[in-house]
């Protein structure tokens, strides 16, 4: 192999990407009526604070134990029957996506750190002329959030940002403003 | 967690792109961008686990059929028949195999079988415009489809878009997750068009552009096309015999 090629630019994925992209088991990464399950909610709003209705949201996530079905965990894939780490969501006419998962456990990194449990998250849509990637954590692990190696580099108000709110009936929820007054924070790979 | 995990050795990250490969989230030229590209810079994520990792998908997501795009609903499509192939390789010249690529465009007309694409071209009984193929052993991927027509769009006076065919792409790793659209060769229409304007390096534009391929093409039934898409290869990589 002499020469390496060169990476393929990104587009964006337009208006039209309904016509393949959602599938129907694509919010649910477990089955109704899992124990533990959890609804995680949304919206996608613009810089006017109008709804993204042309939009695709992706989560990719760990299994409760921390672990991914994946050749590349360093600890051996690991499959769990029931569960799918990968979900997909369009947007509805009101800018909602909305997925049910299990709250994945946390990871280990490097130095012995530990990441807090969290879904990383990609955002599609016309006049996105690449993703955006942000992460979703969760509310009730205030201490391991408070020494999360993501969440510690990151000023207060994104820290917060970045931390689903729970409603009354223990849904998540987890907005996503793509620019302007409390913009999600979003991350570079 | 067990105590045995608490040191982990992470695999190698993936380099990332050249300057220039990506367009810039704001651009212009692109209307759509202007209140929807963040407004502050983005955090840089040094990549761990959720990163390295991804889904992982394989014959579960395709089916009969869906490599086919000229034939929906018991009958053929109308236009130009071709045939789209080539590899999905990694930024070291490595062959991605079992990789899901799922593809949607527009009929020979230039419109989508969409409620949202009003313009007046016909839409095509025995064209749906969806596709679903999985990478070979060897990264390689193949499709029967029909050459899209070019369509106006609102975004300029006398704005026409390039035919062109949307690819969403996984790798292996969630780092690796890329879509993108394919144009054609001699297009006219490509240096009009500020959503592939966008990509800043000339050369980086030019690698969204397929190449006719008269190998691929097949005698008396369709135009073949070569498309290799590249993904972002890993930081180091681990030593390992030449058998090249």
């Amino acid at each position: 192999m002499t020469d390496r090629p060169a990476p393929t630019p990104s587009q964006t994925v337009g208006p039209y990407l309904a016509l393949v992209l959602p599938w129907p088991d694509g919010p649910d990464l477990v089955a109704p009526g899992t124990p533990g399950a959890v609804r995680i909610v949304g919206r996608l709003t613009d810089g006017g604070g109008e709804p993204v209705a042309d939009g695709l949201v992706e989560i990719w996530q760990a299994d409760a134990d921390g672990r991914f079905d994946h050749p590349d965990d360093p600890r051996g894939p690991q499959v769990r029957p029931g569960f799918r780490g990968f979900g997909r969501c369009p947007t509805d006419a009101d800018g909602e996506f909305c997925f049910r998962t299990v709250k994945p456990g946390p990871l280990p990194a490097a130095g012995g750190e530990l990441e807090a449990p969290h879904l990383d998250v990609s955002v599609f849509a016309r006049g996105l002329l690449n993703r955006l990637v942000t992460r979703i954590y969760f509310p009730d692990e205030p201490e391991a959030n408070a020494s999360d190696p993501v969440l510690t580099t990151l000023a207060d108000v994104d820290r917060r940002l970045l931390v689903a709110a729970a409603e009354s009936d223990g849904t998540l929820r987890f907005d996503v403003r793509l620019q302007g007054e409390g913009e999600t924070p979003f991350f570079a790979l | 967690m067990s105590p045995d995990h608490s040191r982990i050795r992470l695999p190698p990250a993936y380099r990332p792109e050249p300057a220039g490969t990506h367009p810039p989230l704001a651009s212009p030229g692109y209307a759509s961008t202007r209140l929807r590209s963040p407004l502050r810079a983005l955090h840089v994520l040094p990549q761990r686990l959720t990163e390295l990792t991804g889904p992982v998908f394989g014959a579960d997501r395709v089916g009969p059929g869906t490599d086919d795009l000229t034939r929906y609903d018991g009958g053929e499509a109308v236009g130009q028949r071709i045939v789209v192939h080539g590899r999905l390789l990694d930024s070291d010249g490595r062959g991605v195999p079992h990789a899901l690529l799922e593809l949607w465009q527009a009929n020979a007309a230039g419109r989508y079988r969409h409620a949202g694409d009003r313009w007046p071209a016909p839409l095509d009984p025995h064209f749906n415009g969806a596709g679903r193929v999985v990478t070979d052993a060897s990264g390689g991927y193949r499709f029967t489809s029909i050459r899209p027509g070019a369509y106006p769009w609102g975004n300029h006076p006398n704005a026409w878009r390039p035919a062109h065919i949307h690819f969403s792409v996984f790798g292996t790793a969630f780092t690796q997750r890329l879509v993108t659209q394919m144009y054609f060769p001699d297009d006219p229409l490509i240096p009009l068009d500020p959503i592939a304007l966008s990509v800043p390096d000339p050369a980086a534009r030019q690698r969204l552009i397929a190449g006719y391929d008269h190998d691929a093409t097949v005698e008396q039934w369709a135009l073949g096309f070569r498309f290799d898409i590249v993904l972002r290869g890993r930081e180091q990589t681990p030593f390992e015999t030449d058998r090249d």
